[in-house]
């Protein structure tokens, strides 16, 4: 049985004249890793900040772990963990006087504040780096020691404001691999991001958000899912094939068939995406024409995102 | 998983323990910082021993406080003001550091801990108090150094210097609600600008009585003054007291000044972080 261990109803925040929330309502199960995604000021940082008792809020309610974030928040500091939008470790100090310093803060005593830092500094991959000051470490292992940090009490829910921005590849590689492993021993995580590709990657559900208010709320597949089918598309090596070729797509197709000449090729939905796709090669070949390239479009979970937000830079385009 | 729970802290008493525990953690950090960052210590003393070696060497011999011919007792005149002048302008690395955590997000984790959220505060208070009596220390071994000498008892001398530490203690707070208030490291650091003349339009250097009438009266009003004048008494002063009343009542003044500065910016300090959640 799961258990809906993040739930907020209604929220809505001001600041000053803009509704940087406005009525936004969201739920995480027990276990699972929730992405809060849409544009910069669309309210994910507000959200994370109202849920980790950081800022209050005017309207709706919301829960952590069972207590109410407004009336209960020292119960809910005690279950959560939080790695905000900059790394908030200590420069001066070794990785390991770090974690014995946020453990201390946690309030554990000395001599487990102490054993729970080698055991994070181990998890974490830091072992090696755990006597260095931390002012030295790189984009990823400073990220690492933060979320490490977060991770002293082992918390009921993890709150991570965007986790990956500002790191290369292998810094990425690393958050998400902790975080992957965070939620497969059972805890929560709600995770804010930008980057569609992090979110396909590590979200069970993504709530997508913009001007404070829910647009989606769906699994990564189901999004992909509502930007509707898949597509066919032949890529002709001789643009002169681009007529036959539109009579073989139009055979298989769910929808109109697009034309582009500059591609050259030929696309269109289906609804059968495999079959489909079989059929096409199959008349292609019966049809002694020779093409660039046969496949399946899916669309990207960018393209879902932008179908959904509308294109800001279009927008401010159209505006002007 | 099992979560490890943090110890109990639901009476009072369990509450008021872990608050200072808080505060020991916060006030030991601090503490590694200085260890591990020696040369700020040393920069931030490097300012008021310039001024000494300025004001003692280089314009001390034109400056006439007694009355007497310019340069005589002025070292006396003038260490005192200088052991002020380095309590007053301290305050403004409390407002950096705190501008500091809390751009670098670290206020913000200490929040969303089940950490006492004053501890942020306080803990800073603790650890700046016992760093200004570190700089007073080093200052009063300098001052030995250039021939300056208390002529007072020793729980005359010892009172002074528990005034200036006075007066520190009061400033921080004024340096907190700063460090909450603006929005960047950068922008506690201009504020030094203001810090300035509050230092120097005061007995520090010069008695206000050889100053302009109205610039001599807000300097005779300065608390940094009330704190120099009131500890030139308890040293030995060579220099009469002026005859306003804020110097007629020096050492009442040195004790309340520090008093209501804290009665005001202790609050709004308090408040101000408060005010972060909303």
């Amino acid at each position: 049985m799961t258990t809906t261990t993040v739930e907020a109803v209604g929220l809505g925040k001001r600041f000053k004249d803009t509704a940087a929330l406005d009525g936004f309502d969201l739920a995480a199960e027990s276990g699972t890793v929730l992405g809060l995604l849409g544009p910069n000021g669309a309210g994910k940082t507000t959200t994370v900040r109202i849920l980790t008792t950081l800022l209050s809020y005017d309207t709706g309610r919301a829960a952590v772990a069972g207590f109410d974030v407004a009336k209960d928040a020292r119960q809910v500091r005690r279950r959560i963990g939080l790695t905000g939008q900059q790394t908030a470790v200590d420069d001066l100090l070794t990785a390991r006087q770090n974690l014995v310093l946020f453990g201390k803060l946690f309030r554990l005593n000395k001599s487990r504040a102490r054993e729970r830092a080698a055991q994070l500094l181990d998890q974490f991959g830091l072992a090696d780096a755990a006597d260095r000051q931390a002012k030295g470490f790189s984009g990823g292992m400073k990220r690492r020691l933060d979320l490490a940090a977060s991770m002293i009490l082992a918390p009921q829910v993890l709150f991570l404001d965007e986790p990956t921005t500002g790191l290369d590849p292998a810094g990425r590689r690393e958050v998400w691999d902790a975080v992957s492993g965070l939620a497969a021993d059972g805890t929560t995580v709600v995770l804010t991001t930008h980057y569609l590709d992090e979110a396909d990657r590590l979200c069970d559900r993504i709530a997508v958000i913009d001007h404070g208010r829910n647009l989606v709320d769906d699994t990564p597949a189901g999004i992909k899912r509502r930007m509707g089918a898949d597509r066919l598309e032949i890529v002709a090596a001789d643009p002169a094939d681009l007529p036959a070729l539109e009579g073989v797509v139009a055979a298989v197709a769910d929808g109109d068939v697009t034309v582009d000449e500059a591609g050259p090729s030929v696309s269109a939905p289906v609804k059968d995406p495999v079959p489909a796709l079989t059929a096409a090669a199959t008349a292609v070949q019966d049809n002694g024409i020779t093409v660039a390239d046969i496949g399946l479009r899916r669309p990207t979970l960018d393209e879902a995102f932008l179908d959904l937000i509308g294109d800001p830079n279009q927008q401010k385009e159209n505006g002007q | 998983m099992t979560a490890l729970a943090p110890l109990p802290d639901e009476t009072l008493a369990g509450r008021l323990r872990w608050t200072l525990h808080d505060y020991r953690t916060i006030v030991g950090q601090e503490f590694t910082h200085l260890i591990r960052q020696p040369a700020n210590f040393a920069w931030a003393l490097g300012f008021p021993i310039v001024m000494v070696l300025l004001f003692v060497y280089v314009f001390g011999s034109a400056m006439d406080v007694t009355g007497q011919g310019a340069g005589v007792d002025y070292v006396a005149y003038a260490m005192p003001g200088m052991f002020a002048m380095t309590m007053a302008f301290g305050f403004m690395n409390t407002a950096m550091a705190v501008a500091y955590a809390k751009e670098k997000g670290m206020v913000d984790r200490i929040r969303s801990m089940p950490t006492a959220s004053s501890a942020v505060v306080v803990g800073r208070n603790i650890s700046d108090t016992i760093q200004a009596a570190g700089d007073l220390l080093v200052l009063f071994l300098i001052a030995l150094a250039i021939g300056w000498r208390s002529e007072g008892t020793l729980w005359e001398t010892l009172g002074a210097f528990a005034l200036l530490i006075w007066l520190r203690f009061a400033l921080i707070w004024i340096g907190v609600w700063i460090g909450l208030l603006v929005k960047n490291v950068e922008a506690a650091g201009n504020l030094f600008a203001l810090a300035f003349p509050f230092g120097m339009v005061s007995s520090v250097f010069t008695p206000p009585e050889l100053m302009p009438g109205w610039l001599g009266a807000i300097a005779a009003w300065n608390p940094v003054s009330a704190t120099a004048t009131a500890i030139r008494e308890l040293f030995g002063n060579p220099v009469a007291a002026g005859t306003s009343w804020p110097e007629q009542h020096a050492l009442l003044a040195a004790i309340v000044w520090p008093l209501v500065i804290t009665a005001i910016f202790l609050p709004l300090g308090v408040r101000r972080f408060r005010n972060l959640g909303r």
